[in-house]
């Protein structure tokens, strides 16, 4: 069993629901498919503001008044994939380069001085240059500055899953892009990311190898956002209910143009985001939700209250930078470029505690 | 009301308001919750404590005097629980430990069995340990043969809010155990933990209920206040308290006087 059977199991049914449907979607503390679904449709729109105050007294309730503060950290931008929406597309003429651990290291000592303890690290795909074994390495290397060490990067199988989380890394970050699987063939030209279902799995395997908390999301933007949203949504409740010990989140990441200039074949509003976060709040109740620098500071700020529980800080999407010299331009264009010390008195100011440690290796 | 004092692990406390450290909008807030309250016993997550932080940690902000009762919270079976007991008392937090061992990230429910073996290991350790348990009399047995000084049986799911849930089960405890049952997890409002007094809990521990309310210390002074009537009550001992109306045609009134 896996989430590819479910996933072709339930068509969604966003269409349109009844006022009815509606208010008890949000009234119902433990949403169903059908309550998801509601949520998510065009019919909800006009309850938007219900749904916002329901999803931040969920919030409250279940994290308080903090947000858990973290930064990617770039580890190599060397890809061998055609995504054709990506800025690290094999196809794209762009600097490309890779930290030695040595490198990762001072980079991530630049990092540490900032005060957080929580880091992501990333990569494109390539396993020539960016290997498992090179990934784990880098872990070693910068353990000793974070108590939580969170990857994205390319699918693995559970043994190097299991390599990762021996050297030191506890969480896992792998967007599936777009659940839709004819939009997922026409967007992934060449590369191992063509394989829908390898990625699709790739959570799951990540929970089996002991990973503490695994992220999943939709890279909103690829396809229709409310079958997408309602696809998120139901991949992380399968993977909450299957691997009960593993904290399943999941991310909001919304497209921004890159180096290619391609234009979003599917635009999500505002409005449209916010609807998609407090959906998801209502239907996975105590869920971790993670919103990037991809958006912009006002609206970052905005969205606190909201459902969000993680935000990332001081971000560059470049390899370097930091400490040693920049070797690359980065994925996408960051819009919020607020430094921590900035992103932390914005949550004081806002009555938030920014959190810098919420886990310990143990 | 004299001389009613809580013992636990040879410790006197006057006050049975437990409070916790998490989920506040500042750390600033938790001298102003126990000056407020009187709370004695604050409980904080080991895995929280950001000893390397700038602007200080969390246990900077906890006053002198004050009962330290880390909390493994972040554990998931016995053998995480004690290391991260084993750390919290190595680190200077003292001998007391709140055993969390979670392996259910949805509903946050703790763990019975792996709970009563780290209960075991820790308190042969010299620990003073409570542990965090779904409500259960077999369960909380072992737990005191395995050598705990209390057993927090949860009143509704962690920060559920939604009350004495569990509280037939609870009130078995309260009969059967000769330790103090405290009451952690769920309890959302004041007269829920006054509720939860009036039955003969010892003490009840609030986390969410305070942070996460518009003015935490005047929410914690409410609940210190709940839990001081509750106990009252319990000590006083309840008038009869009849849901009907005492019957006019009493049905063995043809048996006549005495």
């Amino acid at each position: 069993m896996s989430f590819y059977d479910t996933i072709h199991d339930v068509q969604p049914t966003i269409s349109t629901f009844s006022a009815e449907d509606i208010v008890l979607a949000i009234e119902n503390d433990f949403p169903s498919k059908k309550n998801l679904a509601a949520l998510l449709s065009s019919s909800a729109e006009p309850y938007l503001e219900a749904m916002a105050q329901k999803a931040h007294e969920i919030t409250l309730r279940h994290f308080g008044k903090t947000i858990q503060l973290f930064t990617p950290l770039y580890l190599a931008n060397h890809c061998v994939n055609q995504c054709i929406y990506c800025g690290f597309n094999t196809a794209n003429k762009i600097n490309r380069g890779r930290l030695t651990p040595d490198e990762a290291e001072r980079e991530a000592a630049a990092i540490a001085a900032t005060g957080l303890r929580h880091i992501l690290l990333l990569t494109g795909e390539s396993k020539k240059e960016s290997s498992v074994s090179y990934i784990a390495e880098c872990i070693r290397a910068i353990r000793h500055h974070f108590d939580s060490i969170a990857v994205e990067i390319y699918p693995l199988d559970e043994e190097e899953y299991s390599l990762l989380v021996e050297a030191g890394a506890d969480g896992l970050t792998l967007y599936q892009e777009v659940y839709d699987e004819t939009l997922y063939a026409s967007y992934h030209l060449s590369g191992p990311k063509r394989d829908y279902r390898y990625r699709l799995d790739a959570p799951e395997r990540a929970c089996r190898a002991g990973f503490r908390s695994v992220n999943v999301g939709a890279l909103l933007g690829l396809g229709q956002w409310r079958d997408e949203s309602y696809f998120t949504a139901l991949h992380g409740s399968y993977l909450q209910k299957k691997y009960p010990s593993t904290v399943v989140g999941v991310s909001l990441p919304r497209m921004r143009s890159h180096a290619g200039n391609y234009k979003v074949p599917f635009p999500v509003s505002d409005r449209s985001l916010v609807q998609i976060l407090v959906s998801l709040r209502l239907f996975l109740g105590n869920a971790p939700i993670t919103i990037s620098t991809r958006e912009n500071a006002e609206l970052r700020n905005n969205l606190i209250g909201l459902g969000i529980t993680k935000m990332s800080a001081g971000v560059s999407t470049g390899v370097g930078g930091r400490a040693v010299s920049e070797k690359s331009g980065g994925q996408f264009d960051i819009s919020d470029e607020r430094s921590v010390d900035d992103v932390s008195a914005m949550l004081y100011g806002k009555g938030y505690q920014p959190v810098f440690k919420d886990w310990m290796p143990i | 009301m004299q001389n009613d004092n809580l013992v636990i692990g040879g410790t006197a406390l006057t006050n049975r308001l437990f409070v916790g450290s998490g989920k506040y909008s500042s750390d600033d807030l938790i001298p102003q919750v126990i000056a407020r309250s009187g709370a004695q016993v604050i409980t904080v997550a080991v895995r929280r404590v950001n000893l390397d932080a700038k602007e200080g940690c969390v246990l900077d902000h906890i006053p002198q005097g004050t009962i330290l009762m880390p909390n493994t919270s972040g554990a998931r079976n016995a053998d995480e629980a004690v290391r991260i007991a084993r750390l919290a008392r190595a680190s200077g937090c003292g001998n007391w430990i709140k055993i969390e061992i979670i392996p259910d990230s949805r509903y946050l429910l703790p763990d019975n069995m792996e709970t009563i073996c780290a209960t075991e290991i820790l308190s042969k350790e010299g620990f003073i340990v409570l542990p965090y348990m779904c409500p259960d009399l077999s369960a909380a047995r072992r737990m005191r043969d395995a050598g705990a000084a209390a057993v927090m049986p949860l009143g509704a799911p962690i920060g559920s809010n939604r009350g004495l849930r569990t509280k037939e089960l609870i009130r078995i405890m309260i009969e059967e155990i000769d330790l103090p049952i405290i009451v952690d997890a769920g309890i959302g409002r004041p007269s829920e933990a006054a509720e939860a007094m009036e039955m003969g809990a010892a003490a009840v521990l609030i986390n969410t209920a305070i942070a996460a309310a518009g003015d935490p210390a005047l929410m914690a002074e409410a609940f210190s206040l709940a839990v001081r009537a509750g106990r009252m009550a319990f000590l006083s001992g309840t008038g009869i308290v009849r849901e009907t109306a005492e019957a006019s045609s009493p049905l063995t009134g043809f048996l006549g006087g005495m």
